[in-house]
């Protein structure tokens, strides 16, 4: 069964200023297209045709790999992303957060640190821990905290793709952003899940 | 020694329309400074690393203590790379010479350079270069990710293109293979030639 792009959950002026229209014509209709059109055409006629995305990430290398995973990867990010989401969590999240990382502002600038800092292209993840405990760590290309058995509760893409055209060069500007975006009830959904 | 921003031999716009003005002032000013300043802070009470290069630091990489080794590898790579790059891009410059007869000699001809060092660049997955380099007196195509310079592997760049998205995604945005193939056009072979016979 052919992979397919999944519909933006906002409309793509949705995240103005902040991330433009422009970026996510490109981001979305033509980088993750271009994901889920390699990936159909990489896995036709092999073992990977009839597995899920999931499932593909963790058996798969190579090209296949890192086709999937990006398509993932970028599914996840665009669904923790809202219009509006300079929110903070609260309940059981916040609580965890609090006991990983000390406050929420601590968490906020340790996640900043690790997206700001990962070089080259990558992610930013908050994930839990096979233990139940949450902890933040940075991806490089299409590496995936799924596939080291975390469950991911938030991304932030760090290829330049996702910042270039609004931010140039400034990639700290860019993340001092998107936690105007953070969709937190996709956050609680994650960690609850 | 000063790791400084070498000045472009040529204006911002000389490349156009194969490389546009805005990229290379921003290529310039912002990204391969940027990559100056993290080298030097890395290098800050390492008295004994104050002579080196940043193409001496990066083609001894064990000799540089293990603190700041990736720091090392990564910016002073970044600021290696980059000023190979710029001495590299000139427009209207025939293929002619040493290096393209060697190219014929190793790789079979400019076509053939052009399809192997085309397909090195755009699989290249996420940041790197793809390099023509000198290896034991051969000529031969490889990759590298991030900021990895063939020094590090004892190899000699000869050419060296630079395919981490901000080098492209202004003109170019996701259309990697359009980049590559406007490169061909702003290659310096009088350049290249001095570097392939340096090398050799």
């Amino acid at each position: 069964m052919p992979h397919v792009l999944p519909d933006l959950p906002f409309a793509k002026d949705a995240l103005a200023p902040h991330i433009s229209a422009e970026t996510l014509e490109y981001h979305y209709g033509k980088h993750h297209q271009t994901y889920v059109t390699n990936l159909n055409k990489m896995i036709t006629g092999t073992e990977f045709e009839s597995l899920s995305l999931e499932d593909i990430i963790k058996k798969a290398s190579g090209g296949i790999f890192n086709n999937a995973a990006q398509v993932y990867n970028h599914t996840f990010y665009w669904r923790g992303l809202k219009a509006s989401g300079a929110g903070r969590p609260d309940g059981a999240l916040l609580e965890a957060i609090e006991v990983a990382f000390g406050s929420f502002d601590a968490f906020k600038e340790l996640f900043s640190t690790a997206a700001v800092t990962q070089f080259g292209s990558g992610w930013a993840w908050l994930v839990k821990t096979a233990e139940g405990s949450l902890a933040i760590e940075a991806t490089a290309n299409a590496d995936t905290p799924l596939r080291e058995g975390k469950t991911p509760l938030l991304t932030c893409d760090v290829w330049e793709h996702a910042y270039y055209i609004d931010y140039r060069n400034a990639r700290p500007k860019y993340v001092e952003s998107f936690w105007n975006l953070v969709n937190w009830d996709f956050v609680a959904a994650n960690f609850s899940g | 020694m000063a790791h400084t921003l070498p000045e472009l031999t040529y204006s911002y716009d000389a490349l156009e329309p194969y490389i546009d003005k805005d990229t290379m002032s921003i290529h310039h000013t912002k990204h391969h400074q940027a990559y100056i300043t993290k080298l030097v802070g890395a290098l800050e009470g390492h008295a004994d690393l104050a002579d080196k290069s940043a193409e001496e630091l990066i083609s001894d990489l064990a000799a540089v203590p293990e603190g700041i080794r990736g720091a090392v590898r990564n910016h002073g790579g970044g600021h290696a790379n980059h000023s190979f790059f710029w001495a590299l891009l000139r427009k209207d410059v025939k293929y002619a010479g040493p290096a393209a007869d060697a190219i014929t000699a190793d790789l079979g001809g400019l076509d053939q350079f052009k399809e192997k060092f085309a397909a090195a660049a755009i699989g290249q997955f996420g940041s790197g270069w793809a390099w023509l380099v000198l290896s034991d007196g051969k000529l031969e195509i490889t990759a590298t990710p991030n900021q990895d310079s063939p020094l590090s592997a004892g190899k000699k760049p000869i050419i060296g293109l630079d395919v981490w998205e901000h080098a492209y995604y202004l003109k170019y945005q996701n259309r990697r293979p359009e980049y590559v193939d406007a490169f061909f056009n702003v290659v310096n072979w009088e350049k290249v030639n001095e570097l392939y016979l340096a090398a050799r």
